[in-house]
């Protein structure tokens, strides 16, 4: 429980952890059921293969002018400084 | 100007009195407005009423004054608070958004606003859409105007309560695993889940990107097919939206009209299904023949899998979605000793309960070791479960037109009956999910009350790209007299 919400990024209220913990318990046991389910080996698209869809990219180009969006983005930012996130030191 | 009743108004009814004058866009925002005072702090269905209605609601009025009045000027509209508007506060019902405002328009408010429909404010939702009863948003819970003592269902709680206590003339909410549909049938009035990649996603915040799309809760059938029309095409800036050639090849093969309804009995066979919600489907079905409709059981064995795959794959993709919430870029920031500590006690004290609860199982089924076990496993049998939809639909080999179940296995539920069982929560998407996973097109229409007066449903699915046959079936239903 602890190394996965380490994994997660998530600080639990130690009053939490247990509760958390019978909750996941319940709904793995509700999942586990596919466990027992055959199925055919499918490519990596699966049923896509058999829909007339495919993987589109958008051509490059048509970018907007450089910096319209700074203003507002920056506002958003819990600290910023001359026009830059600032975020506290990885080191 | 004529007196507004607010009870007995549609889009389109209020489309022809404000073309010929019979009340302005400002008189039709006032009306709301009022109602949304008198009703929203018992109901709790807007989390904010945006300041600048009134402006909007004078630019659609010189727009009809204009002659360039289009269907959707002047009507005012509920936003569920995880898509973006330029410059309004948008929070998904979480803390941890603090007072964070969209820095552009969502796809779906560009086509709006270029039509000149009135914003009237955000929704109430269960927090980043997690959620059957919206008792998770960190903002209260949004009450069910048909029973205050009930949930409103979720995620789009709040969106289809402000439609159902007349505080807007339709509603935008998003659809995961029947977060349109629930609380529309909980509430009484029509949602509906369009196709998978029939409706820009672009500035909606994301859950389960697989699974997600945007739909509308309106009062008729009629309105729905006015706003998926208004709201639906091709946006190069969603990947996942889906260019008009495509739709039409995917349509190929299907009736141009439908006849033929299909009732998976098998699958409707589940624990805890009401018999008072049996007995009006069947009555349903009745109707449905009456209006010419042929009516088969149809076979869809691994359609009961829908729900623990979506509980795999949804969780998976949300934990995966989530991560950029992490007190650097936006909302809320609590510090540190360093920058990992910083990230854990933004996300533990900005989540609430059942978002981290999720993460948690996403990260999960994600982790080293379970991955093939859980989320690759999730994935094939989903597509399982597609190709037996468009089985069911293939009409060349006795397949039928349109599936129909209903789209609750209960009416609305009290409030905190499930708050605190997370599994029988998730129980009550039993019929929504499938839609989700095969990524049809699906619709709850109002069918009804239950003895205690709540409002009862049907839930109706299709072949891909074909909502039209959706809102064919669905006006004959609703129009429907004995």
């Amino acid at each position: 429980m602890e190394k996965l919400a380490q994994l997660a990024r998530i600080e639990l209220p130690e009053s939490e952890k247990e509760g958390i913990l019978n909750d996941l318990k319940s709904i793995l046991g509700y999942i586990d059921q596919i466990e027992q389910i055959q199925v055919k080996d499918v490519g990596p698209l699966g049923v896509l293969e058999d829909r007339p869809l495919k993987n589109i990219m958008r051509t490059d180009g048509g970018a907007h002018e450089s910096g319209i969006y700074t203003k507002e983005i920056l506002a958003e930012m819990p600290e910023e400084q001359d026009g830059f996130l600032k975020v506290q030191s990885i080191l | 100007m004529i007196k507004i009743d607010l009870k007995t108004l549609t889009i389109e009814k209020a489309h022809n009195f404000l073309i010929k004058g019979d009340f302005s866009a400002v008189d039709l925002t006032k009306a709301y407005l009022e109602e949304i005072k008198k009703k929203n702090k018992d109901i709790n269905a807007y989390l904010e009423v945006y300041e600048d209605v009134i402006k909007q609601a004078e630019e659609a009025d010189k727009m009809i004054k204009r002659g360039e009045a289009t269907m959707l000027t002047g009507i005012p509209l509920a936003l569920k608070d995880n898509i973006l508007v330029k410059g309004h506060k948008v929070t998904a019902a979480s803390k941890i958004l603090g007072d964070y405002k969209g820095g552009y328009d969502a796809t779906v408010i560009k086509k709006l606003k270029a039509q000149g429909a009135v914003i009237l404010g955000r929704t109430n939702m269960d927090e980043f859409a997690m959620g059957s009863s919206t008792e998770n948003s960190a903002f209260g819970v949004t009450k069910n105007p048909h029973d205050p003592a009930r949930v409103a269902g979720g995620s789009s709680g709040g969106s289809a309560a402000a439609v159902a206590m007349d505080g807007a003339l339709f509603a935008l909410g998003s659809d995961t695993g029947g977060s349109v549909r629930q609380p529309a049938a909980f509430c009484g009035v029509v949602g509906l889940k369009p196709t998978y990649g029939a409706v820009s996603r672009y500035g909606l915040m994301a859950m389960g990107s697989s699974l997600d799309q945007i739909g509308p809760i309106t009062k008729t059938v009629a309105d729905a097919e006015i706003i998926f029309q208004a709201i639906t095409g091709h946006d190069e800036m969603d990947a996942t939206s889906i260019p008009v050639d495509l739709r039409q090849q995917e349509k190929a093969g299907t009736n141009l009209k439908p006849k033929r309804i299909g009732v998976p009995r098998d699958f409707m066979n589940q624990e805890g299904f009401d018999a008072e919600v049996l007995a009006n489907f069947n009555q349903s079905l009745e109707k449905l023949k009456k209006l010419g409709y042929e009516i088969v059981d149809i076979e869809l064995p691994n359609a009961k899998y829908s729900l623990p795959v979506y509980y795999i794959l949804m969780p998976a993709e949300a934990s995966t979605n989530l991560s950029r919430f992490d007190g650097t870029r936006y909302g809320l920031r609590s510090v540190g000793k360093n920058l990992i500590e910083t990230y854990n006690k933004s996300r533990g004290e900005g989540f609430g309960r059942e978002v981290r609860r999720r993460i948690m199982l996403g990260t999960y089924v994600l982790s080293h070791g379970y991955y093939d076990a859980y989320y690759n496993k999730a994935n094939k049998v989903r597509n399982m479960i597609e190709q037996e939809f468009i089985k069911a639909f293939d009409i060349k080999n006795g397949g039928v037109d349109a599936i129909a179940t209903p789209t609750n296995p209960t009416p609305a539920f009290k409030i905190g009956e499930k708050s605190k069982n997370p599994l029988a929560m998730y129980l009550s998407d039993i019929f929504t999910v499938p839609a989700n996973i095969a990524g049809i097109p699906a619709i709850s229409i109002p069918a009804g009350f239950s003895k205690d007066g709540l409002p009862l449903d049907l839930h109706i699915s299709a072949p891909h790209f074909r909502e039209d046959i959706l809102f064919t079936i669905g006006k004959e239903f609703e129009n429907y007299k004995l």
